[in-house]
């Protein structure tokens, strides 16, 4: 019931989940997904629409949804351009400036869901709401619905809506391709009733070769593009047109990349980030860690020199010190016995004449003590 | 709110308190509604529309303003900045608080809120990118619950159990870098899936990466920013470390702030030039887009060099707060102005008043409880039995 491609690129968010299968990883590689073989379509033919609105009412009757305000053959609600709503799988709009002459009157325009080969409302789903089946239907489940309508957001066709009104049960409606009766082996509602087979109900593969041949064989009627062959990497429903088909309201600017692909290069960043960043920043931490231990080391390192060589500084100048006041000592000393003994002498030279030399003996003797 | 005017001893009828009342009482209606009547009732929500400003202010710039927590914590503890270690707790706080919110608003925004878990136990989406925000954004807030219950267990004196979510720190940091940047960046990420709807001068295969970048300006500013307004109401709480330190912060981030807008503003102008959309700049959505660029990233780069360098702590807080306004126009520009700008003005988006009170209500309840707890618990001061971790 799941696609391929979602298969092959759940390996990138289950390394969020913090688990890691063994799968494949494709999302780089050349593999292309074209859909499901004999998956089935829808072709839709404006140049055969004439605006009657059966299909709208087909498709109200076999999804049984709500009656709608005004009747289905009420045509003037034509005149107001409507799109899909919580009550409402398909509208009919009608266009009427159109720029080939080979049509007289105006365009209409069929809209409900297009079920792409690669749904991007399928690739969005956080609950995996959403699958293409095999039969090409892309169906949604509201039994896990979390409604945060980002498959609202991400479908480039504008498709789902939601039932804002409910409070306790809104779920998100949009177009089923009628997929419980085609796994019956019924045509879709709109298709059915459908008075001018301006739908036509088949395998994808033959809807294009149709659509090819219609336009081989009418040139002038149609413009040379099937609508959905490429768009958004291509969807079920195919549409051929008399105009361009921007002037039906249809966008021309939505480019043939399927959704997935515009979040896979993102979602690959994952186990980059996961692989990378926890060994970055334990590195950015130890190496911090270690430059706060070197500069620790190193201001301890810094301090004890310091205080060694402010211990031995002081020691020095203890020393030089000690030795200043031993030399003053010494010096004072010198100076002192020099004194004493020059007193000394004096009088030994007057004792020389008074003949008295035990006295000048003694006095040095008391000065050094 | 007793308890409140028991423990400060102010009067209750302040006129913060009686505008806060009053918001609070319009939150609870508007939030029976919601839950009862549904979104129809409350919202602008439409098929084109589906959504708001609850996914576009709430949870967008929800998240990024909440970034503070793993750029501070990451800056301090795994950087080595220990000169920022003042800022962490607040930030951490401002972080789970924010984170706190956003899950709460998601809980009115979401269909069904009651199968919030559904993603995780019923069946993963993991091709979603929003499988990897809703992952990212749960192990997140665990993570930053963590991260902040030192300061509820120092405040209620479990001793043990904090000693044991301490020895953590490294690895709940670590953690944190890696799940934010996996959800900011998710978050941009997000609308890679919508090129069709989304203005070209604002979808870039870049947006992961702008939003991740914009995330860290986001969560510096928001730093001063928040430190500023703590400073203003709540100095009395502070030591004096915090107050020592706030300059310092506010130099600090201020001049890392300035140097990832430079980052940013070339890695936008490299956008606009692998789109080749030079030609839409002159068109009125390229008008804003300048006004986004020059206004809200150029000009806060050059003002915040500034700033640092004149030690202008005045600009640098101004310049700040200006920088958060640039992140919330950056956010509403991608989820809501320039989103869906291919469509007539008749089917845009502009929201329900009833959307903007709750938004506002949130915020409010944010602001009550960050001042519930700095009023109580050990955020802008260090408790005096506990060593700093």
């Amino acid at each position: 019931m799941s696609i391929t491609r979602r298969k092959f690129l759940s390996w990138l968010g289950a390394a969020t989940a913090g688990t890691t299968l063994g799968n494949t990883a494709n999302a780089a590689s050349n593999k292309h997904f074209s859909g499901y073989p004999n998956s089935m379509g829808v072709l839709f033919d404006n140049t055969r629409c004439i605006g009657c609105r059966k299909c709208e009412e087909g498709c109200n009757t076999v999804n049984e949804l709500p009656a709608p305000e005004r009747p289905f053959d009420d045509l003037s609600v034509l005149n107001t351009r409507r799109r899909t709503d919580a009550k409402t799988y398909t509208i009919v709009n009608r266009y009427d400036a159109v720029s080939n002459v080979k049509i007289k009157g105006p365009l209409y325009r069929k809209v409900q869901c297009n079920h792409c080969l690669e749904p991007a409302c399928a690739s969005a789903c956080f609950v995996r709401a959403f699958s293409k089946t095999k039969k090409g239907a892309v169906i949604y489940d509201a039994s896990v619905c979390v409604g945060c309508r980002y498959c609202m957001i991400a479908c480039p066709f504008e498709i789902p809506t939601y039932e804002y009104d409910s409070a306790f049960e809104p779920r998100v409606m949009k177009c089923t391709m009628c997929s419980p009766r085609i796994e019956k082996g019924l045509l879709p509602g709109c298709v059915e009733v459908c008075p001018t087979e301006a739908l036509t109900y088949g395998k994808r593969t033959n809807l294009l070769q149709v659509a090819r041949a219609r336009i081989s064989k009418f040139p002038d009627r149609y413009v040379n593009h099937i609508y959905g062959e490429n768009e958004m990497g291509g969807t079920s429903w195919l549409y051929l047109s008399a105009v361009p088909y921007k002037e039906v309201g249809m966008r021309e600017d939505l480019g043939v990349t399927p959704a997935p692909k515009l979040t896979a290069g993102a979602l690959s960043g994952v186990p980059i980030v996961v692989g990378i960043w926890p060994v970055l920043l334990t590195g950015i931490y130890a190496m911090s860690k270690r430059k706060e231990k070197i500069a620790n080391t190193e201001t301890k390192l810094a301090v004890a020199a310091a205080v060694e060589q402010a211990n031995t500084e002081a020691k020095a100048n203890l020393k030089s010190e000690i030795e200043a006041v031993n030399k003053m000592k010494q010096k004072e000393i010198d100076n002192a016995v020099k004194k004493a003994l020059e007193e000394a002498a004096k009088p030994k030279e007057e004792e020389d004449s008074d003949a008295q030399p035990e006295k000048a003996e003694k006095k040095p003797s008391e000065e050094g003590s | 709110m007793s308890d409140e005017a028991a423990t400060t001893g102010k009067p209750l009828l302040t006129p913060f308190n009686v505008i806060a009342g009053i918001i609070v009482v319009l939150g609870l209606i508007v939030t029976v509604l919601r839950f009862t009547v549904g979104l129809d009732a409350v919202t602008n929500l439409s098929d084109y529309n589906p959504w708001g400003i609850w996914i576009g202010f709430d949870l967008l710039v929800g998240v990024a303003l909440a970034a503070g927590g793993y750029v501070t914590s990451a800056a301090v503890y795994l950087f080595g900045m220990k000169k920022y270690h003042s800022a962490v707790r607040p930030a951490i706080l401002t972080g789970f608080l924010g984170y706190t919110l956003v899950v709460i608003a998601l809980h009115y925004d979401v269909g069904r809120p009651w199968r919030l878990p559904y993603p995780f136990i019923m069946q993963r989406g993991t091709t979603s990118l929003l499988f990897e925000v809703a992952a990212c954004v749960a192990l997140y807030l665990t993570v930053l619950f963590i991260e902040f219950s030192p300061a509820a267990m120092e405040w209620l004196g479990l001793k043990r159990a904090r000693k044991l979510v301490v020895r953590l720190t490294i690895l709940l940091t670590i953690f944190g870098v890696v799940l934010s940047t996996l959800h900011q960046s998710s978050l941009g990420a997000l609308f890679l899936i919508a090129p069709a709807k989304l203005h070209p001068l604002w979808y870039s295969p870049y947006l992961p990466v702008y939003f991740f970048v914009s995330s860290i300006i986001a969560g510096l500013s928001m730093v001063i920013f928040e430190s500023t307004l703590s400073h203003r109401y709540f100095a009395d709480k502070m030591d004096a470390a915090h107050l020592k330190e706030k300059d310092t912060v506010a130099l600090g981030f201020g001049k890392a702030a300035s140097l990832v807008l430079a980052g940013y503003f070339i890695i936008k102008v490299i956008g606009v030039s692998e789109g080749n959309n030079w030609h839409l700049l002159s068109t009125n959505y390229g008008l804003w887009f300048l006004v986004e660029l020059l206004g809200f990233v150029a000009l806060p780069c050059f003002l915040y060099a500034v700033g640092v360098r004149d030690k202008n702590i005045k600009l640098i807080k101004w310049t700040a707060a200006w920088t958060v306004l640039g992140l919330v126009v950056n956010r509403l520009n991608i989820s809501l102005v320039a989103f869906n700008w291919h469509l007539p003005a008749s089917e845009r988006y502009f929201p329900h008043w009833m959307e903007i009170v709750i938004t506002v209500f949130l915020v409010t309840l944010g602001v009550l409880a960050f001042r519930f707890i700095v009023t109580r618990m050990p955020i802008l001061y260090s408790h005096p039995d506990y060593e700093d971790h």
